[in-house]
């Protein structure tokens, strides 16, 4: 069972769990120190991971948000984020997943381009984020939208549901990348 | 008296300075004095040695007796600093008339010299120094950037003649730090700490996890480990010698499964230069894997610089 499917578990009483996929290590550790430092009536939990498919393992909570980090300086972890995106179930793009890109602010450094990263996040038609998590102010704000998204994924916040809050987003976007 | 040991002898007396060589001899004890009269040392050097080792093979030399003669030399503080110096200031003022040289012991048999290179005509530049330490007992010395490229020729005759040495040969190794330099080349960066227990690395693992918040869980433990513990074998636990730069030029020929092109028809190799750089590069290569930047093990051209004591390489098909 390699593939995550967003509804295959029980959820945990006021349980919300999200999962970071990204290879780089650092920034992942300092994104989930950030969002833990938040203030919420849920219980969080942050998972990290490097690649999918995870390890098997028969003690994972229900993942209710995934978040695919790359960073626009390493071509290397896009790849990876591609290549861990075959390992998803599609159920998890109504809503419930995301792509944070880091490193737009150094554009010098940038080896992926923007629209690249832009045409994945269309593709699967989910929210794209840019956020530089290495300065810190960004990457607390950033933490805390996370932090409201991944309750709204959990169902804990009445009336507003991940399909809801997908297709708000969506609404607020400019242009497909095609039309640019 | 097998070749070998006779070679030996031969070489071991070579390096004898021709002022010591009388003392030396004395002090081995193996050819007696009578013998030692009816060699010719006025002779040159090439030939006294000859005659020395056909007494020595004459008396039927052990290889006990030529390790004898090595320690000797080794023992006979055969290096004389002073002789050095005179003789390296001497070979330089000799083709360039124009040049100014000084001299600072330092510790550990180690001299600092500083040059200023002038011309036939011109005094020389004091504000272009080239400064080069040399280890006496240690066949390696370091030299700071020369911007006159021409000078170097004399220079390295000079650091060659007056040591004592038959060649030099220049590394591929470069740092702004002769620390590190020194480190790598004497072998000195890796002074492993002694570890009794071999679960140590775990447990230092273990002490990881409990300053982290337990809200927090890595799916990749087990990969980090292994990353962990790949770095550590390649890079070892000691801080890394500090250089700025890795240098890779590549030739190569251009290889293509379709045939033809333009390209596969060149016959001219296509040449690619990578370099990295950094403010501690070795360092920075060493965290590479542990960041997720790059997979574990790195490519061993990166990771064999302090072990071949190279930083600039040249690859070509072979």
């Amino acid at each position: 069972m390699s593939v995550l499917r967003p509804l295959d578990k029980q959820p945990g009483l006021n349980t919300a769990t999200i999962l970071l996929v990204g290879t780089e290590d650092a920034l992942l550790q300092q994104l989930a120190d950030s969002m833990l430092k938040e203030d919420c009536a849920s219980e969080l939990r942050v998972h990290l991971a490097r690649s999918l498919p995870l390890p098997s393992s028969v003690d994972r909570p229900r993942i209710d948000l995934i978040v695919f980090v790359v960073n626009l300086h390493s071509k290397y972890s896009l790849r990876n984020v591609e290549e861990s995106l075959h390992y998803v179930d599609a159920t998890f793009f109504l809503g419930k997943a995301a792509f944070l890109a880091t490193g737009a602010g150094r554009e010098s450094h940038c080896s992926v381009h923007r629209n690249t990263i832009m045409k994945l996040a269309h593709t699967y038609r989910s929210p794209l984020f840019f956020c530089d998590l290495e300065i810190e102010g960004f990457r607390a704000t950033m933490a805390q939208r996370l932090v409201r998204m991944l309750q709204i994924c959990a169902g804990h916040v009445p009336g507003v549901s991940a399909l809801n809050l997908l297709s708000l987003l969506r609404s607020s976007e400019t242009l497909a990348p095609e039309d640019l | 008296m097998d070749e070998t040991v006779a070679e030996f002898i031969k070489r071991t007396i070579l390096k004898i300075p021709m002022t010591e060589m009388m003392t030396i001899l004395k002090a081995w004890d193996f050819l007696p004095e009578n013998q030692l009269q009816t060699v010719n040392f006025r002779q040159r050097k090439e030939s006294l040695v000859q005659d020395l080792v056909l007494l020595c093979e004459s008396k039927r030399a052990s290889l006990r007796d030529a390790a004898l003669l090595d320690i000797i030399c080794e023992d006979v503080d055969l290096f004389d600093m002073e002789r050095f110096k005179s003789s390296f200031e001497k070979i330089l003022r000799r083709a360039l008339k124009n040049v100014t040289v000084s001299f600072r012991d330092a510790e550990e048999n180690a001299v600092w010299i500083r040059i200023a290179w002038g011309t036939q005509y011109r005094k020389p530049n004091q504000y272009k120094p080239v400064y080069v330490v040399y280890y006496s007992q240690t066949p390696y010395a370091f030299t700071s950037f020369c911007h006159l490229k021409s000078n170097t020729p004399l220079l390295s005759q000079a650091l060659t003649v007056a040591s004592n040495h038959h060649k030099i040969v220049k590394m591929d190794l470069r740092s702004r730090y002769l620390d590190s330099l020194k480190a790598i080349v004497f072998k000195q960066y890796n002074q492993k700490f002694e570890t009794h227990n071999s679960t140590m690395p775990l447990q230092e693992t273990l002490e990881l996890d409990m300053h982290m918040d337990s809200r927090i869980i890595h799916e990749n433990r087990i990969e980090k480990e292994r990353v962990q513990r790949v770095t550590q074998e390649t890079f070892g636990d000691y801080p890394q010698p500090r250089l700025e730069f890795a240098q890779y030029k590549l030739e190569t020929k251009f290889k293509s499964d379709f045939h033809g092109g333009i390209l596969a028809e060149r016959k001219e190799p296509l040449r690619c230069l990578i370099k990295f750089s950094s403010p501690h590069l070795l360092e920075a290569l060493k965290s590479l894997a542990p960041a997720g930047i790059a997979d574990a093990p790195l490519s061993p051209l990166l990771t064999c610089i302090p072990n071949k004591g190279m930083n600039y390489f040249k690859i070509r098909d072979k």
